[in-house]
């Protein structure tokens, strides 16, 4: 046993010293002189404000925006300082107490299942384009515009599977919202 | 289920497959200690190491010093890390101020990280400084897996020698893995991470000014860099709370394919390494199929279950053609979630890019049951290869007594010494997980830590420990784990689970080491082809998975058809 604990030392240093320091400072140099958008987080500027990212939901409200989808994190929904899913179990009342209210509030009958379920990060930047098409009648009111106005800015946003195989079709909200207020602007 | 969402699963599959045989050949230069074209810049690197630490390469160890060398390097690197994440605060690259973890916490994260478990009674973001998370959790990501891969080729060289005691030198095992193997291909991943969108940098949360007018916070760091490493070494610790499922850690479908990608590269390789050391590559491929055998019939599993949706929320009005997404994330949908549950569970990963806990309840019964047959499909990477030689020695045994032979493997005879140490090491996880899962189910400091009643209680107890002593670290995480209580029984069960487990394998290593090998006659029973592929895939779930049956009667099973019945709790 003592002839493995200067080998045991030793080696957790050196080893530590690689992978822990030398590995990550040469990707993040890398990653800093490579890809510098994407290694601080894809931040979204307008008008010299930043917005957010470009990767991570953020909360709305207002009826003159599409909304994403229920956020689990605390203390307010869409905290990206503390990701968190719900974890509610499929049989948990807390959970069907709550989609039964969002189902409510939606006034509609059959509501896909995106627009009234917690994602697992609580930051989901996306919803899907049924989700999306359920909100254009409402978007469109709110702005005072027509349906087919909203319908285009939805239709430029939305992404389909590369190859029709590859991904989900997915609308990112935070970049459809941003495209109508070029589309559609508020106050008008 | 979909056409599409199939066609992304065997996308996924080929790819991993198309890599077996090169990254396979390669590990078995590696360890084999021939030339590979990084040794001219490895080679000194290397040597400097050796010279420093006082390991002679020509001295090769038996079981007993290759086991005292993991023991006692796992020791070494526990300290390291219980020590700086308790002084966290006093440390540098901690730009939100975060404070030294609690005894518990800092015992039972250093325990998971050193076992390659990585189950995270804490959130990330909110938790762990930027320097943590490197020098502290990015190199147990590194080492332990490392450590693993050393265990697997100690034992492979088992059947490869004859007649002699020595393994192999575990240091010098242990530094090849992480120079040659993990450490180039994480920088190869860990860039692409980043060109697909994960951030890395060492700055401190930022904050945006949202559409709406609210203030948004969004916490960052150094995660590409971690995220390559945690696939690569089937750690599975996040950077942050929600690991893959965060946007930061997995943005699109192709960041997603490239996680399961990676973590399943090395552990399936390792197969044919195996195959490769050992003269036989058949058996490696026979040992990889019945991995992927199982891992897509339990990815096919966790689709259908999860696409048929959760009757008690169609019944208020959802839609059920999505299936159930609660926990989901858009950008991977049904298909996705369901390779990535299957994968990071059949092969003690742990990292997750949906709530497993709020899968339904078969689709949760599939992760949990994958944990239990021991982490073999094709497991962490190096203790995947070594459960699954301990299974194969057990199929041959059974073999053997239903035609009344001596089994032998790939030469090597299995008399009762090496039956007593596997029985001994599959033993450990029922133990374990059945043990410390009843005393948490009749106390009020297990039972008050359940996030939602009746039988999913239950589950998430039992999916706890399970996923502790099997040394995944996925959850179902509406446990709060972060109690003394579980902090510290959790921290016990993955100890069990990596070095109960891992040293009867190493002396099934040196007592099969020691005898002849035999050539192969016309009584031996083949172990390269499709029958004794049915068998140990028998084997895998009768004597791994059976002994949980009860269990999981008593909780995913009664919830599905409780969850028929239109009942909640």
């Amino acid at each position: 046993m003592l002839s493995q604990i200067r080998p045991a030392i030793v080696l957790t240093l050196l080893l530590s010293a690689v992978t822990g320091l030398l590995y990550p400072l040469a990707i993040t140099g890398a990653a800093q002189a490579a890809f510098p958008g994407q290694a601080n987080g894809s931040r979204i500027e307008r008008d010299g404000v930043l917005i957010g990212s470009d990767l991570i939901g953020q909360n709305f409200s207002a009826p003159s925006y599409f909304w994403p989808r229920p956020s689990a994190t605390g203390p307010d929904p869409y905290n990206a300082a503390a990701s968190s899913g719900s974890n509610i179990g499929p049989t948990g009342k807390a959970l069907v107490e709550r989609v039964a209210a969002a189902v409510t509030a939606t006034g509609q009958t059959s509501v896909p299942a995106d627009a009234v379920t917690a994602s697992g990060s609580g930051l989901d930047p996306h919803i899907t384009p049924q989700n999306a098409a359920t909100q254009v009648a409402r978007v469109a009111t709110a702005r005072n515009v027509e349906p087919s106005v909203i319908e285009a800015a939805l239709a430029d946003v939305t992404e389909q599977p590369i190859l029709g195989i590859f991904g989900e079709p997915r609308v990112n909200v935070l970049r459809l919202n941003l495209a109508l207020d070029e589309a559609a602007p508020l106050g008008n | 289920m979909s056409l599409s969402g199939w066609l992304q699963i065997g996308f996924v599959l080929i790819v991993v497959l198309l890599l077996v045989k090169p990254l396979g050949l390669y590990m078995a230069r590696v360890f084999t200690g021939e030339r590979t074209f990084l040794s001219p810049v490895l080679g000194p690197v290397e040597r400097g190491f050796y010279a420093l630490a006082g390991v002679r390469t020509d001295k090769e160890q038996g079981w007993l010093g290759y086991t005292m060398g993991v023991l006692a390097f796992s020791l070494a690197g526990f300290v390291v890390l219980y020590s700086m994440l308790r002084l966290q605060n006093f440390l540098p690259l901690n730009p939100q101020g975060f404070a030294g973890l609690s005894p518990d916490l800092a015992f039972n994260t250093a325990a998971s990280f050193v076992t390659n478990t990585n189950w995270q009674s804490y959130g990330g973001e909110t938790t762990m400084s930027h320097l943590s998370q490197m020098l502290g959790l990015t190199v147990q990501n590194f080492v332990s897996a490392a450590t693993g891969i050393a265990v697997a080729i100690a034992l492979t060289r088992a059947f490869v020698r004859s007649g002699v005691n020595e393994l192999g030198n575990f240091w010098v095992d242990l530094t090849r893995a992480t120079l040659y193997v993990l450490l180039p291909l994480a920088i190869v991943v860990a860039l692409a991470f980043v060109a697909m969108g994960l951030p890395q940098n060492l700055d401190a949360n930022f904050v945006a000014t949202t559409i709406e007018g609210v203030q948004q916070t969004i916490a960052t760091g150094p995660v590409a860099s971690q995220e390559a490493i945690k696939q690569l070494g089937t750690n599975g610790g996040g950077f942050f709370n929600v690991n893959a499922a965060h946007p930061f850690e997995n943005p699109t479908a192709f960041s997603n394919y490239l996680n399961i990608i990676a973590m399943l590269a090395i552990s399936a390789a390792l197969v044919y390494t195996f195959g490769q050391m050992v003269g036989n590559r058949r058996q490696g491929w026979a040992l990889i199929s019945v991995t992927v055998i199982m891992l897509v019939i339990g990815t096919g599993a966790i689709y259908w279950a999860e696409s048929f949706g959760n009757p008690l929320l169609t019944a208020v009005g959802v839609d059920p053609s999505m299936g159930n997404f609660e926990g989901k994330e858009v950008r991977f949908g049904q298909a996705m979630s369901a390779l990535y549950s299957a994968v990071t569970t059949g092969l003690s990963n742990g990292g997750v890019n949906a709530m497993h806990g709020s899968l339904t309840p078969l689709g949760g019964l599939v992760p949990m049951f994958l944990m239990q047959l021991g982490e073999v499909l094709p497991g962490g990477v190096g203790s995947g290869l070594y459960a699954l030689l301990v299974f194969a020695i057990l199929a041959v045994f059974v073999a053997g007594l239903m035609v009344g032979r001596t089994p032998e493997f790939l030469g090597k005879k299995v008399e009762a010494r090496e039956m007593k140490f596997a029985m001994l090491a599959v033993l450990i996880l029922p133990l374990v997980i059945l043990g410390f899962t009843a005393i948490s189910v009749v106390a009020d400091f297990g039972t008050s830590s359940i996030l939602t009643p009746g039988p999913h209680g239950l589950s998430e107890i039992l999916y706890a420990y399970t996923s502790a002593a099997a040394n995944n670290g996925s959850a179902f995480g509406g446990l709060t784990a972060n109690t003394p209580w579980y902090n510290t029984t959790l921290g016990i069960a993955m100890l069990l689970g990596r070095f109960a487990y891992l040293v009867p394998v190493l002396a099934i290593a040196g007592s099969l080491v020691a005898k002849p090998r035999a050539a192969a006659s016309s009584g031996t029973f083949p172990t390269d082809k499709p029958l004794f592929v049915g068998l140990l895939i028998g084997v895998i779930i009768i004597l791994g998975g059976l002994q949980f049956f009860p269990a999981l009667a008593l909780g995913p099973i009664v919830e599905h058809f409780v969850m028929l019945a239109g009942q909640s709790f």
